[in-house]
């Protein structure tokens, strides 16, 4: 338990100075840190000849994005499908088919990482270290790219006059500027101190092909192990801090060689939350709207906790197969032992709750309540949530509360003084209902027609895996229940589908919404009007973000893993 | 004579609202609001469900027991906005019949030929001639005479009015009485353009149109319904998937009873009900938008007099300066004002009568009317002297001009008058100042309390008046409001409200003259007193029936409340789902799958009563709920946190809770029924 605490505290505690630097960066002229980084940034810009000064409407800054999107995927996709005829291919693996390489490349470039693939036997080293990293270091640069652009155009201090771009609308910044300033100021930095601590605690970080050892006790059958190794500490580092999740290995974060020590584990369960949680505290620093940033915090932590502690109590209970046996003790199976219940329980909920998708222990064998807890983690998915697009969820949410908030006391609806109409509403509920229209609308697909989906999972916990799956694909998270037979032609391109318009739509809604917003007038704050920053609001928002999770997947929840708790129990 | 004053009807008829009730059934009608055209929807698959397990010989009264609880589901939603359109109708209708039946002199364009006709063919332009004991044929404005006039009609108060040409009193209203004096009305709008008839326009169905926060409300229900109806339809692969079969016409059931049937029925009815309490106030708005914008206000121009202080300023004391004596100072205040016909001017000469002055205004005499670029009255005598009462500087400069001297100790008197919160009025003779009148304003009881509120609530208030600085700090300070703009002007009004707007806030004021039009025009909610002119009453955007200047605090009220109403009764909507996944959920599967019976948690006697009792409570509702949304939720100001503190616990956590004792009691019900 004390080990939970800590771990909170240290996050926590890490977090605040991080987001006052991140705030710092993104602050205007040259930004925290632009004596030392500036060179390489201009560099940049030459390289691409972009320009970073030119303010971007919102539609530009899409646009930008998306175009930055484009070249990635298709580079990555070619990359994916040709690897087994290129370079930097030691242990000479072979190229993947299109659906595997589309749901790859897709998945990488939404930050999710999913996984329909081993990662040490079906990637070559470029593929790797290229491809995969460079979409893990430069998609949650995009996240807080989008997420600062947002937070700027929408909540700044109305004394400010909103920037106009070049054709009068509304600036919402510069998206070059953005991106580059989170690459080289923030997820790069941070990322090399992880991989040098993860390097020292014995994870391996080199270039050489798969080691090959010769077992100790050779009476198992197996003369000699082939051992895959290459550059994986810089890897996991940004898989962690990044919320990407795919690891090097297969099995994750649950391998030795990814996850050697006591150490090495608690370095890297921190950096699942750190950047997440130190973005909430950037908004606070970048707006002024410090107490807005404690409450969205409080929130936030208050979510985690709460269901954190669920998922550790349900691990330390005993395995179901267990019962009638005088076995006591935490549910173990498919967890390492070395971390314990208690650990992999923190982690499973962490890595659920950012959009990460990294574990340390297998999901698919949690007690079911314990495995319903990631599940649900995924369905609010503003709980810290990924890079950026975590707090541009709360962000949504906070919009619909203030909506209701504000007839509530007898105003038009309103945020920050700016009033809610029906263009905001509709661009709110789109990116709110996509995501039970895209879950749900699958999953029962997939349900429905078993023998054109390739899904043979039967009974409650078929429904579970199948609504895990595509949950974690449209969350951006990444994670699997496994057990479910996904490199399949149905669910490599219905994933992408989900992973793609479960990115981007949540990201280019709300930033509409912001472009829109900003250009209204804006009414002074007082006693009025909505204080968006007090413990009430706070608590309204948490009710709109249970409610709206509980109405959309209540009945799902009661016949995947509800279900299957009580069968288990009678 | 003509044009009796007839009698008003105010009654409900349950007939006529039944009849309208099942006439809104009408798919172009129920298409208007999507979320009762799905429980529209839904009736018609439980009914087609029904027959269909008739003719195969299967049990059917649960589906047609389903079809019937959504039929009145969507009747007590019709039900709801009939009601408020007919409490809406009959406080307008009432006064429209009056007008209709009336008969007017209309007065020929080219010369003074009179004939009589009906007032429905007066068109915009007209003149009319109207004489005493006569009823005004239409709105209109007067351009010739001045009259008394009963509008008792309209404001309910019988005391007569003063209306005259020319004067920012000019305006008059149809079906209202002229009491003396014969006058010439224009008549300013076409028949069926009314301010009466424009309001009935807006409470009738078809030609109301939806305000922003509606709009967006509405986007935001028909997005829940689709989000539910996503859930449902895909509950059923996954159903069948576990081996489960649910009911068609229960899943039918738990898609009325999830979507916001409850807010979606009564939507209608409470933006109707907000015009028609708006109507109850005797303010007349020109659309919906104005009501809602009141809830809105962050600042308040109020004009002093009548608002702040009853508005009848009475002389309480005459000061006279060094070397003057006390009588001459008030025989000539007396005579400065025998001319003035205001109350200011008329008490000014009580007050010297009571004092023992005794001097009449001789043959000859010129008096000088008050205007507005002298802001100066008196009268020029015969004998050649030249009498003087008016504000500090006027008269300032009016001794000077005559070669006199302005002593600083008028300064001091008018200084330690205005410090109490009183008016000065300096009186002269020629080059000599003799004293000054002290002018008091009462301030109207219970504004104070008001003002607080107010604050509370966040609302800015700024009294506006003519008054020179000091008198207006002093009243500004005793009746306890923000602001003051002292020596105001009307056009002032116009440049507050812009700065006040430029800093984003929404501004309302209120105002009569045909000078105050382009700020009532400008500001966020202007309120036009009836009894102004055409100007103004064009340019607002509400027309207060009583022309009563405190009217405007109780508008934004009625804003306020109708917002609330709006968001606390949506909030309550969604709430209540929780409590009917509870009931439908579990007999939904109970046959397939016992091991979902935990969740029964309100122990519902069978899965047949469970969905009959959540699908009731969830018809039922709507009908409870008309008081509120008619009434509105009750209002009291307080700050932004302590309201929504308020209301969510009211409505959120009780919209959580409520639900679950009255579903098993509807299910106990049905146990000793069935």
């Amino acid at each position: 338990m004390n080990e939970v605490i800590i771990i909170y505290a240290v996050t926590l505690l890490l977090a605040w100075p991080l987001g006052k630097y991140i705030a710092g960066v993104f602050k205007g002229g040259t930004g925290t840190g632009g004596t030392i980084f500036l060179p390489l940034e201009t560099g940049l810009y030459r390289l691409f000849g972009v320009d970073p000064s030119q303010p971007m409407s919102w539609q530009g800054y899409g646009k930008a994005l998306l175009k930055l999107h484009l070249v990635l995927v298709l580079i990555v996709f070619g990359l994916l499908m040709a690897q087994g005829a290129l370079f930097l291919n030691p242990d000479g693996i072979d190229g993947m088919s299109w659906d595997l390489a589309l749901h790859t490349a897709v998945s990488f470039l939404t930050n999710t990482n999913q996984q329909h693939y081993s990662g040490q036997a079906q990637l070559s080293y470029l593929a790797h270290t290229f491809g995969i990293v460079t979409l893990q270091v430069v998609t949650p640069a995009a996240g807080m790219a989008a997420l600062i652009s947002i937070v700027r155009t929408l909540l700044s201090r109305s004394d400010k006059k909103p920037q106009t771009s070049s054709d009068g609308t509304i600036s919402v910044g510069n998206f070059y500027e953005d991106i580059t300033r989170a690459i080289v100021r923030v997820m790069l930095p941070v990322a090399t101190v992880i991989a040098l601590i993860l390097a020292s605690q014995g994870v391996p970080n080199t270039y050489e092909g798969a080691q090959t050892a010769t077992p100790l006790d050779q009476t198992a059958g197996m003369a000699v192990q082939n051992i895959p190794i290459g550059p994986v500490a810089p890897m996991v580092a940004i898989k962690q801090v990044g919320t990407n999740g795919g690891g090097w290995y297969g099995p994750n974060s649950s391998v030795p060689l990814e996850n050697p020590t006591p150490l090495s584990n608690f370095v890297e369960t921190v950096s699942i939350v750190l950047i997440p949680a130190a973005l909430v505290f950037a908004l606070g620093f970048l707006t002024g709207r410090r107490r807005l940033a404690l409450v969205v915090m409080g929130v936030m932590v208050l979510m985690s906790v709460s269901l954190t502690s669920v998922a550790i109590w349900s691990e330390n209970q005993p395995n179901a197969a267990f019962a009638g046996l005088t076995v006591e003790g935490a549910n173990l199976e498919g967890k390492e032992v070395r971390f314990g219940a208690t650990a992999t329980a923190l982690w499973g909920s962490w890595t659920t709750q950012t959009s990460n998708g990294s574990v340390n222990g297998m999901h698919d064998s949690f007690n079911p309540i314990g495995g319903m807890i990631p599940m649900v983690d995924m369905f609010i998915n503003v709980t810290f949530g990924g890079i950026g697009v975590g707090l541009i969820g709360y962000l949504l949410f906070l919009l619909l509360a203030a909506f209701l908030g504000s007839l509530m006391i007898g105003r038009a609806p309103e945020i920050a003084g700016k009033t809610l109409e029906a263009r905001e509403m509709k661009l709110v509920c789109i990116a709110l209902l996509i995501q039970p229209l895209l879950i749900l609308g699958f999953s029962a697909i997939t349900v429905a027609f078993p023998a054109l989906t390739g899904n043979s999972n039967p009974g409650f916990h078929g429904i579970s895996q199948v609504i895990y799956e595509y949950t974690s694909a449209f969350a951006n998270n990444g994670s699997g229940f496994e057990g479910l037979g996904d490199d399949t032609v149905w669910w490599n391109v219905t994933c992408a589908v989900n992973l793609a318009l479960g990115r981007f739509i949540p990201i280019l809604a709300p930033l509409a919404i912001a472009a829109s917003l900003a250009a209204k007038r804006s009414a002074p704050e007082g006693r009025g009007s909505l204080g968006i920053d007090t413990a009430t609001f706070g608590l309204m928002t948490l009710a709109v973000i249970v409610m709206f999770t509980l109405l959309s997947f209540m009945p799902v929840l009661i016949l995947g893993p509800i279900a299957e708790t009580l069968a288990l129990m009678s | 004579m003509f044009n009796q004053t007839p009698k008003m009807t105010d009654s409900l008829e349950v007939g006529s609202i039944v009849r309208q009730s099942f006439k809104r059934l009408s798919p172009q009608s129920l298409a208007r609001n999507p979320v009762m055209m799905v429980v529209g929807t839904g009736t018609l698959v439980t009914a087609l469900l029904g027959i269909t397990h008739l003719t195969q010989g299967e049990p059917a009264a649960l589906d047609f027991a389903i079809c019937a609880i959504l039929l009145f589901t969507v009747l007590f939603a019709n039900g709801a906005e009939s009601v408020a359109e007919a409490r809406g109708k009959a406080q307008a209708g009432a006064l429209r019949a009056t007008r209709e039946s009336l008969k007017a002199r209309k007065i020929d364009i080219d010369g003074d030929r009179v004939r009589e006709v009906p007032a429905t063919t007066l068109r915009k332009g007209d003149r009319v001639l109207v004489k005493p004991n006569e009823l005004i044929p239409a709105d209109g404005e007067i351009v010739n005479g001045a009259a008394t006039i009963n509008e008792s009609a309209v404001t309910g108060e019988s005391a007569p009015v003063l209306r005259e040409a020319g004067t920012d009193n000019s305006g008059v209203s149809a079906g209202t009485k002229v009491l003396s004096d014969d006058i010439v009305v224009e008549v300013t709008a076409d028949p069926g353009n009314s301010l009466l008839d424009r309001m009935i326009a807006l409470v009738e169905g078809a030609k109301r149109q939806k305000t922003p926060s509606e709009l967006a409300l509405s986007v935001l229900l028909a997005a829940m319904t689709l989000i539910f109806l996503i859930v449902v339809v895909t509950l059923v692969p996954f159903a069948g998937f576990v081996g489960a079969d649910p009911s068609f016409s229960v899943l039918v059931a738990l898609l009325v009873c999830l979507i916001p049937t409850t807010i979606g029925g009564l939507l209608p009815a409470i933006g109707i009900a907000g015009m028609d309490r708006a109507m109850r106030a005797n303010v007349i708005a020109k659309s919906g938008k104005a009501v809602e914008v009141a809830g809105s206000i962050d600042t308040l121009l109020l004009d002093k007099t009548g608002t702040i202080t009853l508005g009848d300023r009475k002389a309480i004391a005459f000061e006279t300066v060094q070397g003057v004596a006390a009588g001459t100072l008030r025989d000539a205040a007396l005579l400065t004002s025998l001319a003035d016909p205001t109350p200011e001017g008329k008490s000014v000469v009580a007050l010297a009568r009571n004092q023992g002055s005794d001097v009449e205004a001789s043959e000859g005499t010129d008096f000088i009317e008050f205007s507005a670029s002298t802001r100066m009255s008196g009268i020029d005598m015969p004998d050649g002297r030249v009498l003087r009462k008016g504000a500090t500087d006027a008269i300032r400069k009016f001794v000077t001009e005559n070669g006199g001297h302005y002593p600083d100790e008028t300064d001091r008197l008018v200084e330690r008058v205005a410090k109490n919160g009183a008016t000065p009025l300096v009186v002269a003779e020629a080059d000599r100042v003799l004293g000054i009148i002290a002018l008091s304003d009462v301030i109207k009881t219970g504004i104070k309390e008001r003002f607080a509120k107010l604050r509370e609530m966040g609302v800015k208030t700024v009294m506006i008046t003519g008054d020179n600085p000091l008198t207006a700090a002093a009243i500004a300070a005793e009746a306890g409001v923000d602001d003051f703009v002292a020596e105001a002007t009307p056009e002032q009004k116009l440049d507050i409200i812009r700065k006040e707007q430029a800093e984003g806030r929404m501004v309302a004021m209120m105002g009569d003259g045909t000078n105050d039009a382009p700020a009532l025009a400008q500001a966020d909610l202007g309120l036009a007193m009836n009894s102004g002119t055409q100007a103004a009453r064009e340019a607002g955007n509400m027309v207060d029936l009583d022309s009563d200047p405190g009217k405007l605090l109780e508008v934004v009220e009625i804003g306020k409340q109708l917002l609330i109403t709006r968001g606390s009764l949506t909030t309550f909507s969604l709430a209540n789902d929780v409590a009917k996944y509870f009931a439908i959920l579990p007999a939904l599967f109970l046959s397939s799958l016992p091991a979902l019976g935990v969740l029964n948690i309100l122990n519902l006697s069978n899965p047949m009563n469970a969905v009959l009792a959540a699908t009731i409570f969830n018809a039922l509702i709507i009908p409870a709920l008309i008081p509120f949304a008619l009434k509105g939720v009750r209002y009291t100001p307080a700050s932004a946190t302590q309201l929504l503190r308020r209301n969510l616990l009211i409505f959120g956590l009780g919209g959580l809770l409520l639900p679950f004792p009255a579903i098993k009691a509807l299910d106990l019900m049905l146990t000793v029924a069935l």
